[in-house]
């Protein structure tokens, strides 16, 4: 790395880490009922007005089941108002190119993956999807799938807080207010700015250009700012254009790039502090963060080496060494702004790329892969990554009790059976999803059809997909072809699992801890905060990621590493 | 499923309210406002030539294989820099087809622009970018084609590096990304030369 990309590096961390408190103070605001925030003389009629038509008490709590039935609910008729649309595009509006309609397959794939908050893209955008489909078929769930994992996060972080109740919030208040008071307003501005870098945001019909040897360039217009804001800062990841933030309209500048990295990691690093500040042990939510950032660093730093030294065989041919792998990248990022990028957006649930993750090296493809396969807890999804990160606490604390011989105790709560089966429950379902339809693609007519590389890195195409698909990343090793039936099929059941057989059993764990009393911490107590801890979790969600996928990534990525060390 | 139908009601009601907020109110006010603001960049930074023809977008790569202008990267978007099907090659770093192109190009870099045989070449000129729509080169790629565009043109080497310069993009505030030549204005430049 040179010394501007240390530069860069450290100007990111150091900006994360000062949006970390204020962020998280909003939050304290926007996720209580009766909160305060500057914006309630603009939004606060609005918001009493959309309780009234949803017929909803915003007073009235719900218990962990009735909010997951509100969850579930509201996802099914999400998922059924995207494929809709997606099947009647070529009658629907704002459609100045007569795209035709979507095939069934891929409009449940695609009305899945945006209402799950993955974004996996069977499709290329521009070629693909008209303005209406863009705007409101998808940028709908950017916006209220992200609120989702925000409200969940909340009912959770409620669920540790409180003792002895059986509520954990109205799920309907924290996706109103999640969506009016957090994401709007932010994605507004957003947005504008993204426009003053030059992301476009028109309705025109495609522009045809007449190039300067001649020929005509056709180029692909559309309201691309609006729906690139909220795709990074509710990590969603579903890009506007078939090549995402890579794409000059998408991320023009390298400041565009900048904030658009900061913007995936915003909400989930700020959840962090919220959730120190409802348990009353700020140095928890630190401790938390602190892990998550280790992992981050960790990964940026393998993957930003492994492309800076290049690919050994195009070296021999004749690239300067000095260059490192600049297949797939663009030069207006270089190296390690595209390494930096791939490691949040796979850290993060977000998915979108700034770069082709198919075409890093083989250990530089890893860190984002193995960023996925951790259960994209470093930072994560918003409200996903904060959520998953908590399961691994609560191991975490119950592997410490294992070690001191006393019943685990988290904040004051005792962690028995029921909650560590449910904890393992949601990483052992994420596991079985990833591994299982990989085995059964790699060994199926349909899965290897779809292959753009032969070989480990067709292995690693696949693998890639299934973990991306079942942890809602959506990111892809892009060269398959999973434009078909089994493909969009399989994926989308990937997604399914990965979104809502996580959630489920996590809001029965909230359930199951706002239920119980707290105890004041004795002598015996294991504490949740300093640096024994933070390496205790770091260690867990390490042993538990390593034992879970190294031997899958042996036969991928590993082995490519060792064939391009050939030549 | 009882508990399940009774929010069926504000499921529905609350797509239908929260799609008209997200999906309505706000790409409508971010239209107005950056279409008032920043008209150009909205529209897509097209350049237009006297006529008012639009020759391109100074943010898009276009294909030029003439001796006299300068030459970009490789593109996997469509059948070169389709600005409409935006693509990388997603081959990986074992491919051999990636393998057999990017020999290919190195071999036709060094005849284009008279290099030794052995001469190493910058890595951007033979690969391909993520988008397929790359509009910069690296400046060390650019200077390699100079003695080239400058033979063609009649122009002396000096004063196409001068143009080089003053096309090509610095870090955003100073330290922000990588320093790239914009291909698409710097051909442009020397057209204008004439």
């Amino acid at each position: 790395m040179h010394s501007t990309d240390w530069l860069q590096f450290a100007l990111f961390l150091g900006l994360l880490t000062l949006i970390t408190k204020p962020l998280g103070l909003y939050l304290m605001q926007v996720l209580d009922a009766n909160g305060r925030t500057w914006l309630d003389p603009i939004l606060k009629p609005f918001e009493k007005l959309t309780y009234k038509l949803l017929g909803v008490d915003p007073q009235r709590e719900q218990g962990w089941k009735p909010y997951t039935f509100a969850m579930l609910a509201f996802s099914l008729v999400g998922v059924v108002f995207t494929y809709t649309i997606l099947r009647l595009q070529d009658v629907l509006p704002w459609n100045p190119q007569g795209l035709p309609a979507l095939s069934h397959h891929l409009a449940f794939n695609t009305a899945v993956s945006f209402t799950t908050n993955t974004n996996w893209q069977s499709y290329g955008g521009e070629s693909t999807l008209s303005y209406f489909s863009q705007m409101v078929g998808l940028t709908f769930h950017n916006f209220v799938s992200a609120a989702t994992g925000i409200a969940i996060a909340a009912a959770l972080v409620r669920g540790i807080a409180r003792s002895s109740v059986k509520t954990l919030g109205n799920f309907w208040v924290d996706l109103t207010r999640t969506t009016y008071y957090l994401l709007l307003p932010l994605c507004a501005v957003f947005a504008i700015f993204l426009v003053s870098q030059g992301v476009i945001q028109n309705f025109d019909a495609y522009t045809k250009a007449a190039t300067l040897e001649g020929t005509e360039q056709v180029i692909a217009q559309g309201p691309m700012a609006s729906q690139v804001a909220i795709k990074m800062l509710g990590t969603n990841g579903g890009g506007f254009a078939n090549a995402n933030a890579a794409h000059p309209f998408e991320n023009p500048t390298p400041l565009s790039n900048f904030i658009q990295m900061l913007s995936i990691f915003a909400i989930g690093s700020g959840l962090t502090y919220y959730l120190g500040r409802m348990v009353k042990n700020q140095a928890h939510g630190w401790a938390v963060w602190a892990a998550m950032m280790m992992l981050f660093v960790g990964g940026v730093l393998v993957c930003a080496h492994f492309e800076a030294a290049g690919n050994p065989t195009h070296q021999q041919l004749g690239i300067a060494a000095a260059d490192g792998n600049m297949e797939g990248k663009e030069v207006r990022f270089g190296i390690f702004n595209s390494s930096l990028f791939a490691t949040i957006t796979t850290a993060a649930s977000c998915g979108a790329v700034n770069s082709m993750h198919d075409s890093f090296t083989a250990i530089g493809g890893l860190v984002p892969l193995f960023m996925i396969e951790l259960g994209e807890v470093v930072i994560g999804g918003v409200g996903a990554g904060l959520y998953g990160m908590l399961v691994f606490v609560i191991l975490a604390v119950f592997i410490a009790g294992l070690m001191v011989g006393r019943t685990p105790e988290y904040l004051g709560k005792k962690i028995q059976a029921k909650e560590v089966k449910l904890a393992m429950l949601t990483l052992l379902v994420l596991t079985a999803s990833i591994l299982g339809f990989t085995a059964w693609a790699s060994v199926s007519d349909w899965g290897l059809a779809g292959l753009n590389n032969s070989g480990p890195h067709g292995f690693s195409e696949m693998l890639y997909a299934y973990s991306s698909a079942t942890g809602n990343n959506g990111s892809a090793f892009a060269g398959l072809t999973a434009n078909t039936p089994m493909y969009n099929t399989t994926l989308a059941f990937a997604m399914l699992i990965g979104r809502f057989l996580m959630i489920v059993p996590i809001m029965a764990l909230a359930g199951s801890l706002a239920g119980k009393q707290a105890s004041p911490p004795s002598a015996g107590t294991f504490p949740v905060n300093g640096a024994t801890f933070t390496f205790l979790l770091i260690g867990t969600v390490l042993l538990i990621g390593a034992l879970n996928f190294l031997p899958a990534l042996a036969l991928g990525p590993i082995v490519e590493h060792f064939l391009t060390g050939q030549g | 499923m009882k508990a399940l139908f009774s929010e069926l009601r504000p499921a529905i009601v609350g797509t239908l309210v929260l799609a008209g907020v997200t999906c309505g109110a706000y790409p409508l006010l971010v239209t107005g406002i950056a279409q008032t603001a920043f008209k150009n960049q909205a529209a897509g930074s097209l350049i237009t030539d006297k006529d008012g023809k639009v020759i391109g977008s100074g943010l898009l790569g276009q294909n030029f294989a003439a001796d006299h202008y300068f030459h970009p990267r490789p593109s996997a978007a469509g059948a070169g820099y389709d600005a409409a099907s935006s693509s990388g090659s997603n081959l990986g770093p074992t491919s051999q087809k990636l393998n057999d192109a990017i020999n290919e190009r190195i071999a036709a870099y060094r005849t284009k622009n008279g290099l030794a045989a052995d001469a190493t070449v910058p890595a951007d000129a033979v690969t391909a970018s993520g988008s397929g729509l790359d509009p910069h080169i690296s400046v060390k790629n650019a200077e390699l084609q100079t003695a080239r565009v400058a033979k063609a043109r009649s122009l002396s080497v000096e004063e196409v590096t001068e143009l080089i310069a003053s096309n090509t993009t610095k870090p955003d505030l100073g330290i922000l990304g990588e320093t790239g030549v914009n291909v698409l204005k710097l051909n442009l430049a020397l057209d204008a030369l004439k």
